[in-house]
């Protein structure tokens, strides 16, 4: 009897993560459909950008400055050992553009910014605020979650590029400053090895995903959570950790396709 | 329509991450060093390339004069084909001499360009004829090995 109900329950999970999987396209679709009055009223997205982007600012680059020294740091005690120093530039520069840049700031993002969005509707679904909305014939999806995905989307790879510029700084300040690697080779090094459009633009194109992915994640779990207080919580636990799996698998793909063979 | 302080933060953290993105292309990346937009392509065989990649510098006194466009294999002489580009400011005589050398102990690959004493320059499209292969630590260690085997024997 047990058995077969775990058996049930089993199916009922994977089912039901298949089905809301289903909805959830259907509602990213529905939000690029349902998208033009964020930019025909662009004062929406401006609001949400400042909420999304510019409240994310302090921790992005505080993180961004310290993981910069980090692998200042670790990557100047490891090339030490082959003599190579002068590589410690194209290290830090590397590994922040291409991989801790983008991921970094995505799961900095999905956590500070993914969650309080998640909240935020959820809240208003449960005091009704979107029903009331239907009720007065104004879209909700027009109203309040196409300005945020479109924020989202928008903040993302800027908020990305800083952290990577504040994380070479970083490394920067460790490597030359601190620990006295020469300058001209942490610089020149580094421009010799960091290319446009393989490296940055790459780098950009996977924070324009990561945005996408995190905002449709935190949006739907909004829109979809029960109503309830336990509902709203749970929905933002729930954002958080899908989001931030999601970051790293997509991270894996995305490298596999943009850098092998490079 | 009238502006709020919102506005302003925005359009600063806006300006901050595209800053930041220029200082990124600019500072870190390539695109601010050199501008190789100018450049002619010549060719060379050479019988191996080593590790040479594409992308790697071509230099000429140890400066950067430019990057290898292409590597191919000639299906004829079984030679590997090189396609260089080169900056048009920096123009070498008909008789330079192409050979791959390596950045330091086991650093990259890279041409190193020697030019010759011709008065001719070469045109775009032309062959580096003189050139030098990479040289292959298996090859230069069984070359060691055959001249020792070839030494006569110490006497005793």
């Amino acid at each position: 009897m047990s058995v077969a109900s775990a058996i049930r329950g089993i199916g009922h999970r994977v089912v039901n993560a298949v089905w809301r999987i289903g909805v959830a396209a259907r509602f990213f679709f529905l939000t690029l459909v349902y998208s033009g009055p964020s930019f025909r009223r662009f004062h929406l997205t401006i609001k949400e950008l400042f909420f999304t982007g510019v409240m994310s600012l302090i921790i992005i680059v505080v993180a961004g400055l310290f993981v910069g020294m980090v692998l200042g740091l670790q990557g100047y005690e490891t090339l030490k050992r082959y003599g190579s120093e002068s590589a410690l530039g194209v290290m830090v520069a590397l590994g922040l553009v291409r991989e801790l840049g983008p991921v970094m700031a995505a799961l900095l993002f999905a956590s500070r910014a993914g969650s309080a969005m998640t909240a935020e509707i959820g809240l208003m679904k449960a005091t009704e605020q979107i029903s009331a909305m239907e009720m007065m014939a104004v879209n909700p999806i027009a109203r309040i979650i196409a300005p945020r995905f479109w924020a989202g989307v928008i903040s993302m790879p800027l908020l990305a590029a800083l952290f990577s510029a504040v994380g070479v700084f970083g490394g920067y300040f460790v490597g030359v400053v601190q620990i006295g690697v020469d300058e001209g080779s942490f610089w020149s090094q580094m421009q010799a090895a960091v290319d446009f459009r393989e490296d940055i633009l790459n780098g950009v194109i996977k924070s324009l995903v990561f945005g996408t992915v995190v905002t449709v994640i935190s949006l739907f779990e909004g829109f979809d959570a029960p109503p309830t207080a336990e509902g709203v919580s749970g929905a933002t636990t729930r954002t958080v950790v899908t989001s931030s799996l999601a970051i790293l698998m997509l991270d894996f793909v995305l490298t596999a396709i943009m850098f092998r063979g490079s | 329509m009238e502006r709020t302080t919102l506005d302003m933060w925005v359009g600063i953290f806006v300006v901050a991450g595209i800053a930041a993105l220029v200082m990124l292309a600019m500072k870190v990346g390539n695109l601010g060093t050199y501008n190789m937009s100018d450049t002619y392509e010549v060719y060379a065989n050479f019988t191996n390339i080593g590790g040479l990649k594409p992308k790697a510098s071509i230099r000429s006194a140890g400066v950067l004069v430019g990057r290898v466009k292409e590597i191919s294999l000639n299906t004829e002489t079984y030679e590997a084909k090189v396609v260089m580009s080169i900056d048009k400011r920096y123009q070498f005589p008909k008789d330079t001499f192409a050979s791959i050398l390596t950045s330091g102990l086991l650093g990259e690959q890279y041409i190193g360009l020697m030019p010759g004493g011709d008065s001719e320059m070469l045109k775009s499209g032309e062959q580096i004829k003189k050139t030098q292969s990479a040289m292959v630590l298996e090859d230069l260690i069984g070359k060691f090995l055959y001249s020792k085997a070839a030494e006569p024997a110490p006497n005793k």
